[in-house]
């Protein structure tokens, strides 16, 4: 690549939404690496107020069709803070459910489609399987299956609509979830082949130096919780949340970059989860993720594919584990009356943490809303890992650097629907 | 089996389009025609048509056009990049019907629809350009289904 130009990518394939991608150079150095997200503002804090505290979660459940659960599990959370309600057990137990068949959907979809065929040198997942059917056979499988444990819980896969405030509107019964065990079974096992296939991919040697931000969950593994730790000693509630989180805009992107106590990149997602709690993962998903090599931690982004895979296999186990012991909830909801209050709400979307805080009125409705998708939060360190990335191969031909930025791109699952936030434009006098 | 696929997401204008034609044509078509409504997950479509001999797929497009031109195309042959980005949403129809060409999973007939839409604001209705191309496309399915629609392999009408 020549000395001062410029790697231009401005429709990335194979992520969730609108972007691009820009590589400027100068005098042999990567002076800017940018994520461009141009894919319009939704507006959708600015749409729920004067809403009814009730409605957040099925209105922002059409934030995004990958990750529909986890905008309704931290929609509720933060509105049953608000209304200082706790639900029980039982009800957490089917949310938790309800968000591990969205873990494997997303996971399956991102492992086998839109990951894989970066290692195994193909465009795109249709080229990968007219080489590899059976494998991709076994990725659209499990992807149903998470589909289905959605559909039974939820409605239906896209948008559900059984999760109200408080609960669900009617509990599944058991032979409902009884009879989705035996494809889970073999879920869990065509999860653990999909531990073993990634692990025999080539990574590059490419440790980043991360602060990791996850939840802690009392349950195990992150999924739902009230903690948000770090691996450098954040330990907060979710209350805190704006205390020590700023969001902010640049000029490059519809999405908001975030950072931690003031000036701090952070990471969200599976990597995070994975290093912040792998202590947690049941036998099956740890002896898996160790005969693939993984340590306590990774901080390689590209070999977050495992992860992925290993929170597959996890997400199956504490399917078929929930499903083992489920109680239909009676009744399927609490009541959540309205309180004149702020709530504030954490949940592990996917891609990882996702904040949700609501100011109710006495009355009931919305007066203020914010929503914090993990694609935002990660924008910062994608940029971050990209400049680097491409300052070790500006050796490369243009092509061929331009197609492992992408890859690189790839790595975080960025979902760039869910990360396009209202633009908060403001004039200055001169 | 023959089987009449709308695909869309009801919350987002005209998303709904295919949504809207899968309705017109259930009033109106033959008995021996199943007519099914997806949400946005095209993946779904593998398993939607699984078994099927004759498929119509109806789908909203974004790709610039005229809101409300239509287009059509025939999956006998590999569509090429020509609606490869064109879907709204993460796969689109014509990256599906190729990966289930590359499964072997597709109907031995596929025809699909896109419409141009106008508008994917939350909450709002179609616009009155998908409606009518909505209609349209619902007759034009229809003949097909008794046996008078078009056999080119692709046609845009503008």
């Amino acid at each position: 690549m020549t000395h001062g130009s410029r790697v231009r990518v401005p429709g990335l394939a194979r992520v969730e939404g609108e972007g691009g991608l820009e590589i400027v150079t100068s005098g042999g150095r990567v002076t800017e690496a940018r994520l461009d997200i141009y894919e319009p503002p939704r507006f959708f804090e600015g749409l729920l107020r004067g809403r009814a505290h009730t409605e957040p979660p099925d209105i922002t459940a059409r934030i995004c069709g990958i990750c529909p659960v986890a905008y309704q599990m931290s929609a509720c959370a933060a509105i049953e803070d608000a209304c200082g309600v706790t639900v029980p057990d039982s009800i957490l137990a089917l949310r938790r459910l309800l968000y591990c068949g969205e873990w494997i959907e997303s996971h399956a979809l991102h492992v086998y489609l839109l990951h894989a065929p970066d290692f195994l040198g193909y465009e795109s997942g249709i080229h990968m399987a007219r080489d590899h059917p059976a494998i991709v056979e076994r990725g659209l499988r499990l992807k149903r299956a998470g589909n289905r444990l959605m559909e039974v819980i939820g409605g239906r896969s896209v948008h559900p609509v059984n999760v109200r405030v408080g609960g669900f509107y009617r509990a599944p019964g058991r032979r409902d979830l009884h009879g989705l065990a035996g494809e889970l079974e073999w879920a869990r096992q065509a999860a653990l082949d999909t531990v073993s296939w990634v692990a025999g991919f080539s990574f590059p040697d490419y440790e980043r130096d991360y602060e990791f931000v996850s939840l802690r969950d009392p349950a195990g593994y992150p999924v739902m919780g009230r903690r948000i730790v770090s691996s450098r000693g954040l330990d907060i509630g979710a209350s805190e949340y704006d205390d020590h989180f700023t969001e902010f805009q640049v000029p490059h992107s519809t999405a908001l970059h975030s950072v931690l106590d003031g000036n701090r990149t952070y990471l969200v997602g599976p990597l995070a989860r994975y290093s912040l709690s792998s202590a947690h993962l049941p036998d099956v998903a740890a002896s898996a993720a160790r005969a693939a090599g993984l340590g306590a931690t990774c901080a390689n982004p590209f070999r977050s594919i495992i992860v992925r895979a290993v929170e597959l296999v996890y997400a199956c186990d504490e399917a078929l584990r929930l499903i083992e012991g489920y109680e239909p909830p009676d009744p399927p909801s609490a009541g959540v009356p309205a309180a004149e209050a702020t709530g504030y709400g954490c949940t592990e979307a996917p891609r990882g943490m996702l904040y949700h805080r609501y100011r109710i009125t006495g009355g009931g409705a919305i007066a203020d809303a914010k929503i914090v998708p993990p694609t935002s939060q990660n924008q910062r360190a994608i940029e971050a890992d990209l400049r680097d990335f491409a300052q070790a191969r500006l050796d490369l031909p243009t092509d061929r650097l331009t197609w492992e930025c992408e890859q690189a791109v790839r790595s975080y699952d960025p979902c760039i629907s869910c990360a396009t936030h209202f633009l908060d434009l403001r004039v200055s006098p001169s | 089996m023959r089987l009449v696929i709308g695909i869309g997401n009801p919350d987002r204008g005209d998303d709904a389009v295919g949504l809207a034609v899968a309705r017109r044509v259930r009033e109106a078509a033959p008995a021996d025609v199943t007519v099914t409504e997806l949400d946005g997950d095209q993946l779904k479509l593998l398993d939607a048509w699984d078994g099927a001999g004759e498929v119509y797929v109806v789908d909203a497009v974004c790709s610039g056009g005229r809101p409300g031109a239509t287009y059509r195309f025939d999956a006998s042959g590999p569509l090429g990049t020509r609606f490869a980005h064109r879907g709204t949403h993460t796969f689109s129809l014509a990256e599906v019907i190729e990966l289930a060409r590359a499964l072997r999973r597709l109907p031995t007939r596929l025809a699909g629809y896109g419409i141009e839409a106008a508008t994917f604001t939350l909450g709002a209705g179609l616009s009155p350009e998908a409606e009518a191309a909505a209609g349209a496309v619902a007759g034009q399915i229809l003949d097909e289904l008794t046996g008078g629609g078009p056999r080119c392999a692709w046609e845009q009408s503008a």
